[in-house]
């Protein structure tokens, strides 16, 4: 099945995209797609304890099953205001 | 009228949000509003200036969960805040907070509260540009389900 990741902040520098296209076999969690991304960009995988993840626009955990066409995003630590 | 909730590319209007949290007729005896500005120093740090990236949708969801808590701690409360995004240059206003309520109490630790969980839980970021590079700002790790973090968030609105 199909996903788009998104990626922000540095997570997206380091990525050298914001957006990704992910074929992924199901079922698959939120971790499934970030070891695959790990596993493509190590560097990235400096961020897997201090992250948050979304699915679809609403905060979700790394357990969370994905489904085809789903949206899943890795959000660096936050430093709004 | 303003909405309640924005993030924006464009330039805060206080006046506006105001009018729109507390325009005539609500008989509120009290508002207060908070802006935070682009400051010149950040960590020993000359800024020229900041570029602030949103995950729009996520951010409006938890700027209006935010104001949910808000008003169930305060039920008198109204609140409005507005989230800018792109490049904002030393001075400009990066994110504005309206709080009106009967009393000035509940306003101030309205807003307060709102400020402190924007930084906790909202999905936007600061990239630094400064004399001599650039960097990413990183703070909290966002987790709306985190009851000690609302739980500070909510002992600094009320000190």
């Amino acid at each position: 099945m199909r996903v788009t990741v998104r990626l922000f902040a540095r997570l997206r520098d380091l990525a050298g995209s914001g957006e990704l296209v992910r074929d992924v076999t199901a079922p698959a969690t939120v971790q499934t797609i970030w070891r695959e991304l790990v596993s493509e960009m190590p560097e990235l995988g400096v961020y897997e304890r201090t992250m948050s993840v979304a699915v679809n626009a609403d905060y979700s955990r790394m357990s969370a099953a994905v489904s085809e066409g789903d949206e899943v995003a890795f959000l660096p630590p936050v430093s709004g205001g | 009228m303003a909405p309640l909730v924005a993030i924006t590319a464009d330039v805060l209007d206080l006046q506006a949000l105001t009018q729109a949290v507390a325009g005539a007729g609500t008989g509120d005896g009290a508002v207060t509003s908070f802006a935070g500005l682009v400051r010149e120093q950040n960590q020993g740090r000359r800024v020229s200036y900041l570029e602030y990236e949103a995950y729009e949708p996520l951010a409006v969801r938890a700027l209006n969960r935010i104001l949910d808590e808000a008003r169930a701690a305060w039920p008198t409360a109204r609140l409005g805040v507005h989230h800018r995004t792109g490049r904002l240059e030393l001075g400009e206003a990066s994110i504005i907070i309206v709080a009106a309520s009967p009393h000035r109490a509940e306003a101030f630790a309205a807003c307060r509260y709102t400020i402190e969980r924007v930084k906790q839980i909202v999905p936007i970021w600061k990239h630094e540009h400064f004399e001599g590079g650039e960097v990413w700002l990183e703070g909290a790790t966002a987790d709306p389900e985190d009851a000690a973090a609302r739980e500070t968030a909510y002992r600094i609105a009320c000190e």
